[in-house]
């Protein structure tokens, strides 16, 4: 049935599977594509404002924390789970390391707030997946009413302003002429690719997304597993949570305002199937800058949010759609190789 | 031995766990700020009508204080209420559901409180519970956000967003003007623009700029939060290459395009506010900012709102006017706050 799976889980024919040589999957180019078209239309509608340097830095600044939320629930989804409380808990994690008594201790402390917040938030909802046995939709839909409660609590529902200015000075910043807040999306990118790709851990999520009970049977602890890749998508937040504090000086219980769809959509449309068990970060990548790349063009244009609400989610669709015929053109194919015979009509491979 | 590794590695990570967690909590305090919100109340009433007189109840609805003016709204309520001592203020919890907000108001009606003040979440949808106290006898103070029908309020009082986006538009041609500028790029960065108040808004601006034969450039919308206003205006502020002169509708949001100003580095225009936030009022004062002004929509009409309660339940009219009763609309005047001026109005600031 599924005799065209990109990467099977285990290729025990390739020796050294941990340098196995990367290999690009069609479905990504033709997101490149889309991608790359955008950025055409934005540079023949704006030649002179779009493809400059300011302006990408701008976009990829603009980028970095929906992007960094978009790591984590690229776990999360191939882990066959969802995480909906990604905005709440950015929300909170930008309140709590911005109170006054946070920011009294300085930059350090704060940033280690942000972090402790959003891993234990994501922890709390790990746990009681896993262990609690409550349904990922239900528990983190339960999370994202309640963390932003919380925010809303712990900020009296103002919007709290960075005195810190060494905070500030450092994040809004550039390093070797790239700003901090891209750095750390690119530090964010490469280490989560790693861990997915080079690690055991990462096999692991792909092998639990596909079939937990499998991965159960060949002693994976799932349940610990699952509630570490909540831990990340929550840890994903915490840092989330200082870029828009960078970007905005403020942690706001309003801040993060749903980062939950946008991450989701970016996932899905980076080619992460939500069953889990297959996807792809640099997928999740290009997604994230598709929407990016779409809302600059859009504001330099001058055109309305509406037609910009219109065109995004035409973009969703089109581009899982184009996904769809691009795998349908590749099974076709007779020359792919039969690796596996007996797995179930879920495919369980990954790419890149 | 295995087995005493694990506990106490366990251990350690339970004592970290433990420790981090009482490090996060003691970051929760926000103390300082509380002694900020004291003075939001600006003077009361003078004259013969703030002598004590017949005691009143006055019934309190509105809805969540989710941003810096709504907050702003209930704290002036209830500060204004505290300087009467014959005022009896009978307020409910603040909500964002229309039907809850109904059912506190009818609660509030069978309570028997002598005069009603309602800013409803919506006013259409609470124009049948108005009409239903008002019949009963009990006078409605009708804040900001308008009844569809005059039989549903005694007294309205609000905000005038059509001539908040005049005055905004005349200070921007006459400040431009006087610096010679010719033809020049008018940015806006509007609230969320399907809400009748950021269309009114917009208009006044759109119609005052072609008194002045200009016109609106390069528009945005963000939706009242920091981070949407910090996103928008990077991305307007890249399209825009040349600008002079740039209205922010609101001033909660006004924080983040400030700093997206910031960011840029820019100086070759000037911004204008609304609303009237203390912190936006504190940057027209600081000459580096490029805040020059900001138009009013003060909250503290919910002071009035309040006073005219009062009144109605005394039935007394207003002091200096002929009327014998309340007027049935009070309009507030969105003065411009300058650099000039902004002493003067420092009283009515709110913390967004």
């Amino acid at each position: 049935m599924t005799k065209a799976l990109d990467m099977p889980p285990v290729r025990s024919t390739t020796p050294g599977g941990r340098f196995r040589p990367v290999r690009v999957d069609v479905r990504l180019l033709g997101l490149g594509g889309v991608l790359a078209l955008l950025c055409l239309i934005g540079f023949i509608t704006r030649p002179d404002t779009f493809l400059t340097q300011e302006n990408i830095s701008t976009m990829l600044r603009l980028a970095a924390a929906i992007g960094v939320v978009s790591v984590g629930m690229t776990f999360v989804i191939i882990a066959g789970g969802i995480d909906l409380s990604v905005g709440s808990m950015v929300a909170l994690a930008s309140v709590w390391m911005t109170t006054l008594a946070t920011q009294a201790y300085g930059p350090f402390v704060m940033v280690l707030c942000a972090m402790l917040v959003g891993l234990g938030c994501g922890l709390v909802n790990g746990f009681l997946i896993s262990y609690g046995k409550v349904v990922p939709f239900i528990m983190t839909l339960a999370m994202m009413a309640s963390a932003r409660g919380l925010a809303e609590r712990l900020s009296g529902r103002r919007t709290q302003v960075v005195t810190e200015t060494g905070f500030t000075d450092f994040f809004r910043g550039s390093f070797l002429g790239i700003p901090v807040l891209v750095i750390i999306l690119a530090v964010v990118f490469v280490v989560g690719w790693i861990v997915l790709n080079r690690t055991t851990f990462g096999r692991r999520t792909f092998a639990i997304g596909g079939n937990s009970e499998a991965a159960r049977l060949s002693g994976i602890n799932v349940k610990l597993h699952t509630a570490i890749v909540y831990g990340i998508s929550g840890l994903c937040c915490g840092i989330a949570a200082m870029i828009v504090v960078a970007r905005t000086t403020t942690g706001a219980s309003t801040n993060g305002l749903l980062y939950e769809l946008d991450a989701i959509a970016a996932v899905v449309i980076g080619g992460t199937l939500l069953a889990g068990g297959r996807g792809s970060l640099v997928g999740t990548l290009i997604g994230v800058l598709i929407f990016t790349v779409l809302n600059s063009i859009f504001t330099q244009n001058n055109l309305d949010t509406d037609i910009q609400n219109i065109a995004k989610g035409a973009i969703i669709v089109g581009a899982v759609l184009l996904q769809h015929t691009t795998l349908r053109r590749r099974r076709g194919k007779p020359s792919a190789p039969a690796e596996t015979g007996n797995q179930p009509t879920q495919p369980t491979g990954s790419q890149s | 031995m295995m087995r005493t590794n694990l506990a106490r590695r366990g251990f350690l990570f339970g004592a970290a766990g433990i420790g981090a967690g009482a490090v996060l909590a003691g970051c929760t305090s926000n103390e300082p700020q509380q002694q900020a919100d004291q003075p939001q109340q600006a003077n009361s009433g003078q004259g013969a009508n703030s002598e004590p007189g017949q005691p009143v109840t006055i019934g309190f609805s509105a809805p969540a204080a989710d941003h810096g003016w709504m907050a702003a709204m209930t704290i002036n309520a209830r500060s204004q209420a505290e300087q009467f001592s014959d005022v009896t203020l009978n307020a409910t919890e603040g909500t964002n559901d229309v039907n809850q907000q109904i059912a506190q108001v009818e609660s509030l009606i069978n309570g028997g409180v002598d005069v009603l003040v309602i800013l409803p979440f919506d006013g259409k949808a609470l124009t049948q519970v108005g009409r239903q106290a008002m019949d009963a006898g009990i006078p409605v103070v009708n804040v900001d956000r308008i009844f569809d029908t005059p039989l549903a309020y005694r007294t309205w009082i609000g905000g005038d967003n059509y001539s908040m986006g005049v005055n905004a538009g005349n200070y921007i041609a006459e400040e431009l003007k006087r610096q010679n500028i010719g033809n020049p790029v008018i940015g806006e960065v509007a609230g969320i623009d399907s809400l009748p108040l950021t269309q009114e808004r917009s208009q006044g601006f759109r119609d005052s700029l072609q008194q002045h034969g200009f016109s609106v450039g390069p528009r945005v919308a963000a939706e009242f939060t920091t981070e949407s206003g910090e996103r928008q205006t990077a991305n307007l502020l890249q399209g825009a290459q040349t600008l002079h002169a740039l209205w922010n509708h609101d001033d909660d949001q006004g924080i983040g395009v400030v700093a997206a100003i910031e960011s840029s580095r820019r100086s070759d225009f000037f911004m204008v506010g609304g609303a009237g936030s203390r912190n936006m009022m504190n940057l027209i004062k600081d000459e580096s900012s490029p805040v020059r002004a900001t138009v009013l929509y003060s909250p503290s009409m919910a002071s009035s709102a309040i006073s005219l309660a009062r009144l109605l339940g005394q039935n007394k009219g207003l002091g200096d006017l002929a009327e014998h009763e309340i007027p049935a609309e009070v309009k507030t005047y969105s003065a411009v706050v300058t650099r000039e001026n902004v002493d003067n109005y420092m009283d009515v600031g709110f913390d967004s």
